[in-house]
């Protein structure tokens, strides 16, 4: 009987899981991966895990003289569901150290179960969430990424001094991650002189954006949108079709690799959008060019370019792999050589030096970039300008700026 | 003043979408009593289909067509090998249709990917054009308007005018009653259940025109079109519209004017239907 | 079997301890309020996993958590009975509301009010810290020892879900339980007797709201924290999926149910890849409800009994 037959197999697996005992050998180094391939994020996890790939076999999956094991569990964007994946890899697999995972809320609730495995490493994947590593980091969890607000740098600056942007209006989804990112660019943009007279909160699950739109004010310079995947596309075709003149300022999600790798008649509008990110593949450095072909011959279905969650992974593996290096694949002493050795990390990677802070936060280069579009018709993100070595303060005394507090609906705030 | 008038004719028009979505939904209830729970899964499916029937022939209206045919295909299949054995038990049905939700959804992912797609609709249709007071309008979303008009129309002359819809609104009232006048009831059933399916499949090429399709959206629209249906009565036509207005304005006034509990709008409403007229404004008991 | 439950932590290594029994008792607290209304009163609520939040978000409230660290928080035992107050409160009003309509009609009715709490949760930040959530609930000690230590944890989820499963077993036998069964089988009889329906199905809300607030209780210890996710159209329709799997016929479908749930979850990635997982899920699923109504324990009963009990149409029946 077909259900007989499948709960006989579940049984057996389970059951074998559950008598063999952690045959780790003494020379494997367990490593799990943590991204998310549910639900709507799924073409980010599968770069997420792309990017783990390529650093694993650059590395030939050796690393401080041991092999390298990698599991990998997926998530769906859920904290709860994150959480289990998590102490699966941790509790199940027995993995020595954990790479993940991807959006936001999910790193937050691995931070504060990291704080419960002090024997373990994590580092970070994607997750972009400032409170991860700003406020009551826990010190076995790396992030080697920036977080949203970084994503941001140079960006509120470029739009007041070379676009001459003074009154924008923001619309953006209603979490965490708009507010931050939306706080990463009107740090500098306030503190410039320019004014956000509206701010235009959409919540998530919303598809129909008309009557946002309806909402932005007349005379304002531009406008800037923080919203990500679908709800970019819809967002910019009703944007478009509603005969909207504002040019427009992009969050870093809203002009990715997957906006500009989709097609329909939105494209029209993105030409000459403004944004910052982590990578951009209009990065001129040769180096990152050979990166992006890299990726592209080993990824012949990926997408147009390496993502930046893409990166984010990678890098984080090379990260591991280099601390174990370091320390010759010594874990015995619950891993304390090896955090000790990857807070050291110093990253050379095609998009420039990444380093750790004192709370084992990524101090990286952010890009600052145009949409342009290529001989072929292809979009691809310009780079107008490097932000050097963006710490998690955003260049501001660190007192001050976590005293302003987490950025909400009204923080920051310059009408 | 503007705000206003634009709120609500985006209501009006996303009002018009919903229509189209909800009126597959609400003929399979009112003719088997199915809650079909995979109703977005076939929106989902009409919106691909369609999008790579528009790749290969570069022709929207093609699209609109292999949309509404595949899922009416689709549709029909479903009803045939999974639905039909399980007459008269509804919730059995419902939990059903729920699995292959499930399944579809995923099958979907597996073949189409995460990414959205967005359809090139006729150079007629986009753009906007200029209206008093509002200024520029999208003129495809005023097109949903004629979309919705015309789908009603079609739907109202086949189930008042032909033999077919006869059978239909027999079936309706007396299920046993119709089978036992020599009318084939389960084929009429498959068929039902196909047009209901072909509607949605349209909608899903109309609402990927307009919108965009990616992953997710099949909970969106199964989930408005649960609110529509169940609020202007399942079964009922002229309730369906209703429905979708009530819907669709709250949706948009509440984007406009009060954003961060606006989402929750709908939901409530069909609460409080429930709780007054427990099978919706139009709605008969079965 | 009872002695099985208390033998089996000290048998299995810790991840199966808590990851997968604990987890497995929590899941099937919540589902067995589903279960409970389902089979001895006819009514399938979606809201349960909701009703369970509600106790869940209060509890996070009045705890410790990542964000209020050093602040004045009450004694547990408090925050706890508060918890459980809230659930029972919110089961009553979903009853309410959602007894006035019948059969599919309730159903949508218990989604929609799910989803107005869902979206609630995810939109209001000052109380209920929107789409992040509460994180880092620190879990209350005693005598040194706190309670989400694997061990204690195990047997506090154990002595629960018994206590509770005991609790529906013997409430379906009190004249309130057998009223309820009546109710489900004939309501116009039973108003013509004299009894109030409505207040019935009402008041058995309420008891399923009390045991998902326990669930809701003990979920937001397992997790450390609690979310707008935790209550979200597919956590819903998860409940859905454990308690319809085990069976809706009898209690300890439930149970059934949250274990194979919790199994799967865990080790489906092992065998199909993470790839197709919800296809596997949803097969599984169709399977069980094309096979056997009333789940799991339905198809064990007919083999049992050599396969040709064709009454078994369970609760899943509905009645014209």
């Amino acid at each position: 009987m077909k259900i007989l037959g499948l709960k006989c197999k579940f049984l057996g697996v389970a059951a074998a899981s559950l008598l063999a005992l952690p045959a780790v050998a003494q020379n494997t180094v367990r490593i799990g991966g943590l991204a998310t391939l549910d639900g709507p994020f799924v073409v980010l996890g599968q770069e997420a895990f792309r990017g783990m790939e390529l650093a694993f076999e650059e590395a030939n999956y050796t690393a401080g003289g041991k092999k390298l094991e990698w599991i990998k569990e997926s998530s769906d964007g859920k904290p709860d569901v994150a959480l289990a994946k998590a102490r699966k890899l941790i509790g199940q697999d027995k993995v020595d150290i954990l790479i993940g995972p991807m959006s936001g809320g999910e790193g937050l609730a691995i931070k504060e179960y990291a704080k419960s495995v002090p024997g373990k490493t994590f580092v970070n994947g994607f997750s972009a969430a400032q409170e991860a590593t700003l406020v009551a980091p826990s010190p076995n969890f790396f992030r080697f990424s920036a977080d949203g607000a970084q994503w941001q740098a140079g960006l509120g600056n470029y739009v007041y001094d070379t676009k001459g942007y003074r009154k924008v209006a923001v619309v953006s989804g209603d979490y965490s991650f708009g507010y931050t990112q939306v706080l990463g660019f009107m740090t500098e943009f306030c503190a410039k002189g320019g004014k956000v007279p509206e701010k235009i909160w959409v919540p998530n699950g919303t598809k129909d954006f008309s009557s946002a739109i309806a909402r932005i004010p007349d005379k304002i310079d531009a406008v800037y949108v923080m919203l990500g995947g679908a709800d970019a596309v819809n967002f910019l075709t009703q944007y478009d079709q509603s005969g909207s003149k504002a040019p427009l300022i992009a969050g870093s999600n809203l002009v990715d690799q997957t906006v500009l790798s989709s097609k329909g008649p939105f494209r029209n509008r993105l030409v000459g959008i403004p944004s910052a990110h982590m990578v951009a593949d209009g990065i001129a450095d040769p180096k990152y060019q050979a990166f992006i072909a890299k990726y592209k011959k080993r990824f012949p279905d990926g997408l147009t370019a390496p993502s930046a969650p893409f990166y984010a992974y990678y890098i984080a593996t090379q990260a591991v792999i280099e601390a174990l290096n370091k320390v010759n694949g010594d874990l015995s002493d619950d891993g304390a050589k090896f955090r000790a050795a990857l807070a050291k990390v110093k990253l050379d990677t095609a998009a420039g030096t990444v380093s750790l802070d004192e709370n084992r936060q990524a101090v990286a280069n952010i890009y600052v970039t145009e949409v342009a579009q290529r001989a072929d018709g292809a979009l691809y993100n310009k780079v107008v300008k490097v932000v050097p070595a963006v710490n998690q303060t955003l260049g501001q005394p660190r007192d001050a700026f976590v005293a302003r507090g987490v950025p909400s609906r009204d923080n920051p705030s310059c009408p | 003043m503007k705000l206003l008038l634009l709120a609500t004719l985006n209501g009006v028009t996303l009002a018009a979408l919903y229509f189209i979505v909800a009126s597959g939904f609400t003929i399979i209830f009112g003719m088997m009593r199915v809650v079909n729970m995979a109703h977005g899964s076939l929106y989902l499916l009409g919106a691909y289909l369609g999008y790579d029937v528009a790749s290969l022939s570069g022709n929207w209206f093609l699209a609109l067509l292999g949309g509404a045919a595949g899922a009416a295909v689709t549709g029909g299949l479903m009803h045939r090998l999974f639905l039909d054995r399980y007459q008269g038990q509804d919730l059995r049905q419902a939990l059903v249709t729920i699995g292959l939700s499930i399944i579809g959804a995923d099958l979907l992912l597996a073949r189409y990917g995460g990414l959205s797609y967005q359809f090139e609709v006729p150079p007629f249709l986009y753009g906007s054009i200029p209206l008093p007071i509002v200024g520029g309008y999208p003129s495809f979303r005023l097109a949903l308007i004629c979309f919705a008009v015309v789908v009603y129309v079609m739907l109202w002359l086949l189930v008042q005018r032909t033999r077919f819809g006869i059978m239909i609104r027999a079936g309706v009232d007396d299920r046993i009653m119709l089978g036992a006048l020599g009318v084939n009831v389960p084929l009429v059933s498959t068929l039902v259940f196909a047009l209901g399916s072909c509607l949605v499949g349209l909608a899903g090429v109309i609402g990927a025109s307009a919108l965009s399709i990616a992953p997710g959206e099949d909970a969106r629209y199964l989930l408005s079109s649960l609110v529509v249906v169940i609020v202007g009565g399942m079964g009922s036509l002229p309730g369906a519209v209703i429905g979708a207005l009530l819907i669709g304005l709250a949706e948009q006034i509440g984007l406009a004017y009060f954003p961060t509990y606006s989402i929750m709008v709908s939901f409530m409403i069909m609460v409080i239907v429930l709780a007054v007229r427990p099978y919706g404004l139009l709605g008969r008991p079965a | 079997m009872l002695l099985a439950i208390a033998a089996y932590p000290h048998l299995v290594p810790e991840f199966w301890v808590v990851s997968i029994a604990a987890y497995a008792f929590v899941l099937g607290i919540i589902a067995l309020s589903m279960t409970f209304l389902a089979a001895y009163g006819g009514m399938i609520s979606l809201a349960q996993m909701a009703i369970a939040g509600v106790a869940g978000y209060t509890l996070a409230i009045f705890s410790t958590h990542a964000s209020n660290v050093g602040s004045a928080t009450p004694a547990w035992p408090v925050a706890v009975l508060l918890a459980l107050a809230a659930g029972t409160a919110a089961g009553l009003l979903v009853g309410a509301i959602a007894v006035r309509s019948r059969g599919i009609y309730m159903l949508m009715s218990t989604l929609a009010i799910s989803m107005i709490l869902f979206y609630f949760a995810q939109q209001n930040t000052d109380l209920l810290h929107g789409f992040d959530g509460f994180r880092g609930i620190v879990v209350p000690e005693g005598a040194g020892h706190s309670l989400r230590e694997p061990l204690i944890f195990y047997y506090l989820c154990a002595a629960a879900a018994l206590l509770l499963y005991a609790l529906v077993l013997f409430l379906a036998n009190t004249p309130f339980g057998l009223a309820m069964q009546g109710a489900r089988d004939d309501p116009q009889r039973m108003a013509s007797l004299g009894y109030r329906v409505g207040l019935h199905q009402v008041a058995a809300f309420g008891v399923a709201g009390a045991i998902a607030a326990v669930g809701g209780v003990l979920s937001l210890w397992y997790h450390g924290g609690i979310s707008p996710g935790s209550i979200g159209m597919s956590s819903t329709v998860n409940i859905l999926i454990v308690a319809v799997i085990g069976g809706l016929a009898h209690p300890r479908g439930a149970f059934i149910g949250a274990i194979a749930f919790v199994l799967i979850q865990n080790f489906a990635v092992d065998l199909v890849g993470s790839d197709r997982f919800n296809t596997l899920i949803g097969c599984f699923f169709l399977l069980i409800v094309m096979a056997s109504p009333d789940g799991v324990t339905g198809l064990w009963r007919r083999l049992r009994q050599g396969g040709t009990d064709t009454s078994a149409e369970g609760i899943v029946t509905q009645r014209h």
